[in-house]
């Protein structure tokens, strides 16, 4: 069985349609790169899986069963901004995440729970190397240290998916690299389950296991919300070649420039 | 030539600036009173600096014939304390329903529209409902502060909430929080130098209805003192404390400012 299920998953808001028919199976440990114009569903589709939003039509399942209907530790996000608290330092920031768990009144931990929260905390912030930060605040933190951040508080939940909302749209070329590797790392020491969103198609194709296409396979010019977008393109990334990446390109673009002509 | 708008003073210009206007209103008024006493030593509308002097000597610094105590500082604890009480009161009902409004949809439904509705009752029209139900005591000046503030504190306090970007309040429930944890480890600490904030916005509101329940109803307190001697047309006595409830106001502002500093730095840095 797999570990995630959609059958004919429709996301409609009101006359709007995001999301038509989307079919696809997901196993556990694999790394998913969505691509796919601006506002075509890529983040409704992922805040489905998180829980909070629900389909309109067909059914989206986890272990066969239909998804929870709000978040839980067991699925982690990272989004492009504000993912961390800024009244916190790095290392309160994730220890939050054991805190939560041990203390279910105060969430607040203390004496030798709360040693051991931290030596867990420093232990991963070492991992994604902010070792060196851990008194600092948020607003003391480059954009690229705040997503390492990020992604350490989801780690510390041990979450079995991780769902990334275009976690390095806002950095600079060299860090995003860096970054690169870090998820990579992240990704085969735990075998965990991700999601991810990007624009940059080159990203997608260098971090997957697995490359999805978001995009209208209908388009009406008049009304563009007259139709929604599916999975146009759902390749294994290993048999890619420059050809399809030209072509999933050219795609992208062809159904971008009917959108913003129209506007 | 830059244009004006471009232009910034420097460092002692500005300060000097600032000042003239400060320094020009004392001398024009020590000029009027002195011509005004020239003609009519017994003119009270624009008493001398040193009869202000005497009349805040006698107040301050020498106990009543009557009651033994030094009525100026009477008139201070009183007014503080009534004040302190009511900004109290309001931060702590402002926090708690601002917090739950703003967290839960069901609390918000079933509360919002009441604290608008309340918010729209100009506070002044039930002081004489507030004396006649708890009386001309301590209570009903408190409570007309409070009433006066707290649904704004409380708006203020639920929008706040809202503002908190949902980002967070979704990360916090993939690492685990409940709604309560989420309230008390995510919303209320960064709530708190904004309602600190929000309470240096309505301390001129409290001030306000502060001074009108003390002038209607009261036996010591600034604003008693003020609308007291009113009757002998006492300038002397009026200046000085409209003056001292100024200084007053100030310090509690720079006050709740410095305390917000100290609390939450990460507030303050992380708002620029
Ligand atoms: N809460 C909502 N209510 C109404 N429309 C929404 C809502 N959320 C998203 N949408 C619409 O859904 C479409 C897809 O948005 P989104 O998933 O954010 O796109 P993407 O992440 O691919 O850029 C957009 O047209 C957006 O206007
Ligand atoms: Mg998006």
């Amino acid at each position: 069985m797999s570990m995630i299920e959609a059958n004919n998953l429709w996301k409609e808001y009101g006359s709007n349609i995001v999301l038509e028919g989307v079919n696809t199976r997901v196993d556990e440990g694999e790394f998913i790169t969505i691509v796919g114009t601006s506002g075509c569903g890529k983040t409704t589709f992922l805040r489905m899986l998180l829980g909070i939003e629900q389909a309109t039509r067909g059914e989206l399942l986890l272990n066969g069963k239909p998804f929870p209907d709000e978040p839980g530790e067991d699925r982690g996000i990272v989004f492009q901004r504000y993912s961390v608290f800024p009244h916190l330092t790095v290392l309160k920031n994730v220890m939050l995440g054991a805190e939560f768990h041990d203390s279910r009144l105060l969430g607040k931990l203390f004496g030798a729970k709360r040693h051991a929260a931290e030596q867990q905390a420093r232990e991963i912030l070492a991992s994604v190397g902010l070792d060196h930060a851990l008194e600092r605040y948020p607003h003391e933190l480059s954009g690229g240290m705040q997503q390492r951040l990020a992604i350490a508080q989801a780690l510390m939940k041990k979450p079995r998916i991780l769902l990334l909302d275009e976690p390095f749209g806002a950095l600079d070329p060299g860090i995003r690299a860096d970054m690169h590797e870090l998820i990579l790392d992240i990704w085969k020491k735990t075998g965990i389950t991700i999601f991810m969103i990007t624009h940059d198609l080159q990203e997608g194709f260098y971090l997957g296991t697995r490359l999805w296409v978001f995009d209208k396979v209908r388009l009406d010019k008049q009304n563009p919300n007259a139709y929604g977008a599916c999975i146009t393109y759902d390749i294994p990334v290993d048999r890619a070649d420059q050809n399809t990446y030209e072509t999933i390109d050219d795609s992208l673009d062809a159904s971008k420039k009917l959108l913003t002509d129209q506007e | 030539m830059k244009r004006i708008m471009n232009q910034h003073p420097e460092r002692m210009l500005r300060i000097a600036l600032g000042v003239i206007p400060f320094v020009l209103i004392l001398i024009v008024y020590v000029v009027s009173s002195n011509a005004r006493l020239a003609e009519n030593p017994r003119d009270k509308l624009l008493p001398s600096l040193s009869s202000m002097g005497q009349a805040v000597d006698t107040l301050a610094l020498q106990p009543s014939k009557r009651s033994g105590e030094y009525l100026f500082w009477q008139d201070t604890g009183s007014s503080l304390t009534r004040l302190g009480l009511g900004i109290g009161i309001s931060a702590l009902i402002g926090l708690i329903f601002g917090v739950l409004n703003g967290v839960i949809p069901y609390a918000r439904a079933n509360l919002s529209p009441l604290i608008t509705a309340v918010s729209l009752i100009p506070p002044l029209a039930v002081l004489p409902i507030l004396f006649i139900v708890f009386g001309l005591g301590e209570v009903s000046k408190v409570v007309l502060i409070a009433i006066g503030i707290t649904p704004f504190l409380i708006r203020d306090m639920q929008s706040k909430v809202m503002e908190l970007p949902s980002e967070q309040l979704i990360k916090a429930q993939t690492l685990g929080a409940s709604t309560w944890l989420v309230i008390v480890r995510v919303v209320l600490p960064q709530v708190l130098p904004r309602l600190i904030e929000a309470l240096r916005l309505s301390l001129g509101a409290a001030w306000l209805f502060l001074i009108a329940a003390e002038a209607i109803a009261a036996t010591d307190g600034l604003g008693y003192r003020i609308f007291l001697v009113r009757r002998y047309l006492s300038m002397d006595i009026i200046l000085p404390y409209v003056f001292w409830i100024t200084v007053l106001a100030f310090l509690t502002d720079y006050l709740l400012k410095q305390l917000s500093l100290r609390l939450f730095p990460w507030f303050h840095a992380s708002k620029h």
